[in-house]
């Protein structure tokens, strides 16, 4: 029992003390940039209303998603075909060392040429682009760092390419995949936000921009707090389906440490 | 290639030759440059038959032609000064911040576990979230960019910093204390080298980063830079120029990496992940 006060207290202690320092050093604020934490809290709620969830937020998690889900497909796919065949990596090698170095929001302009940045095919285009590059490089990284053994072995069994492919290459690349997809993860919400600031748009990111533009600061601390409660709960999300998916890899790794 | 020390280095591979390995290098070389230039070719290509509207994307060779009349230009070498300046002084605000926390923080077990939560939960916090505060703040002025770059940049440095210090191995920790090593000490001679590779791995991330969010701020907020006059030239309709400025961003990306890695194999030469790579 005192065992798990002691842990809660290290879990809660910073934050409850942080959020007591905001809430009194806020508390007689008058300048207009910080305004009280008393009133942004009042605020939350008449403006985070279901209405806005459904019109800002939603479409920005779905284009979040839809463009991260493309973004892993094919990262694994073309990143599985370049990391087996050495001929293939090297010729591609230079291109995607430029390709991944480019910050993804230089995507924007280029892509606003092509489809507008209105609708939502730019912003998904955009999310999914700059996802690709880490998924994509981690994958060949992975691929190529199977270890010999047991590419030889599924060889001298006679395992039929594709089983090869779906019961040794993948499993064996998977927690550098996931690595890569982690931080895909973090430049999506990034280009998530940064896709809805160009054009008039709808949006978490236009939501809160718009909130600044019309100085209506409290709203837009509220938009800021929830943008970053999302960027944890997507955080927290991955993680899970990771442990869920790596169980046998990280379990691997401890018994390797502990030996 | 760029096997950080900090993720599982790929198994070594069995060697062939010395000779048919260098063979192999300079034949990757080729099969290289021959692959940046189908994609070159490609896309004048594409663009030359009209199959991708010319509009949208001009020639290559219109590309490079907007590119070289942009050397000759003062703006241009104006706009690539502020952005490199506004990059360095942001990543090393945040590695010099990364790294006194990240000792402090991970050589106290109380204060790990004490700040253990705060850490998760503020660093997958978007740091554009803090874009319309910064424009509050300080609007287009650099600061705006230095703010952004710093926030994204810490928590990448900080938490490698922190896996360092973890990664010191108790007994030699034990053995400084034992032979009354002050903390400042323990502090060079032992935390320090463990979490060397670590640091390298974080400059390596924070670069990119803090790269990423200096184009941003100029791009969004229109702090002076590259990155504005991007959006300046594609909201113009200079579309040469627009991929001309891309081209040139895309650049300072690969410079970024190819110095972070020199630095790494500099700092990092006593190491096992480095000597490895060239035995």
């Amino acid at each position: 029992m005192i065992r798990f006060l002691k842990a809660t207290g290290y879990v809660l202690g910073l934050p409850v003390i942080l959020l007591t320092a905001w809430w009194f050093g806020s508390a007689n604020s008058t300048s207009p940039f910080w305004p009280p934490l008393s009133t942004i809290i009042e605020t939350f709620p008449s403006t985070w209303t279901w209405d806005r969830i459904v019109g800002d937020v939603f479409p920005s998690l779905a284009r979040l998603g839809i463009g991260f889900g493309l973004a892993v497909v094919v990262g694994i796919v073309l990143g599985t075909a370049i990391g087996l065949s050495p001929t293939l990596r090297a010729l591609s090698e230079p291109v995607l060392e430029f390709f991944r170095a480019v910050p993804p929001p230089v995507l924007v302009p280029i892509i606003a040429l092509f489809a507008g940045y209105t609708g939502w095919l730019g912003k998904i285009v955009t999310i999914a682009l700059g996802c690709l590059w880490p998924i994509l490089l981690n994958t060949v990284e992975g691929v190529r760092g199977l270890e010999p053994v047991l590419g030889d072995t599924a060889k001298s069994y006679h395992l039929s390419p594709w089983r090869r492919l779906v019961f040794v290459v993948l499993p064996g690349a998977s927690p550098r995949i996931f690595t890569g997809a982690r931080q895909s993860l973090s430049i999506g919400v990034i280009l998530m936000v940064i896709s809805e600031l160009f054009g008039a748009n709808r949006g978490l990111g236009a939501a809160i921009v718009q909130f600044q533009r019309s100085f209506a600061i409290p709203q837009m601390w509220t938009g800021v707090i929830v943008l970053g409660l999302i960027g944890v709960l997507l955080a927290t999300l991955f993680k899970v389906v990771e442990n869920r998916m790596l169980a046998w890899y990280v379990g691997q790794r401890q018994i390797e440490r502990g030996a | 290639m760029s096997s950080s020390p900090a993720t599982l280095a790929p198994p070594a591979r069995s060697r062939a030759t010395t000779r048919s390995r260098r063979s192999g290098r300079s034949r990757d070389l080729w099969l290289g440059v021959a692959g940046v230039f189908i994609v070159l070719a490609g896309a004048e290509t594409l663009s030359r038959t009209g199959i991708v509207n010319p509009d949208f994307l001009p020639p290559v060779t219109a590309m490079y032609a907007a590119l070289f009349e942009m050397l000759g230009e003062g703006w241009f070498w104006e706009a690539l000064w502020l952005t490199v300046r506004g990059w360095a002084l942001g990543l090393a605000a945040a590695m010099a911040l990364g790294i006194v926390v990240g000792f402090v923080i991970g050589s106290i077990p109380f204060l790990r576990r004490f700040t253990n939560s705060t850490i998760e939960f503020l660093r997958p916090i978007p740091s554009v979230a803090l874009i319309p505060l910064v424009i509050l703040l300080f609007g287009t002025q650099p600061q705006s960019a230095f703010v952004l770059v710093v926030y994204a940049a810490f928590w990448q440095v900080l938490v490698q910093v922190l896996y360092g210090v973890a990664d010191v191995d108790p007994v030699a920790r034990d053995t400084a204390k034992s032979y009354q090593f002050g903390p400042l000490r323990v502090a060079r001679s032992v935390i320090y080298p463990t979490a060397l590779p670590y640091i390298m791995t974080a400059f390596r991330l924070g670069a990119a980063v803090a790269l990423i969010l200096e184009i941003t701020a100029e791009l969004v907020i229109g702090v002076d830079g590259l990155g504005r006059e991007l959006g300046i030239a594609q909201s113009s309709g200079a579309v040469p120029e627009t991929y001309a400025l891309v081209i040139v961003i895309g650049l300072i990306g690969v410079a970024v990496n190819l110095l972070a890695r020199f630095v790494e194999r500099k700092a990092l030469w006593w190491h096992p992940s480095v000597r490895s790579e060239h035995s």
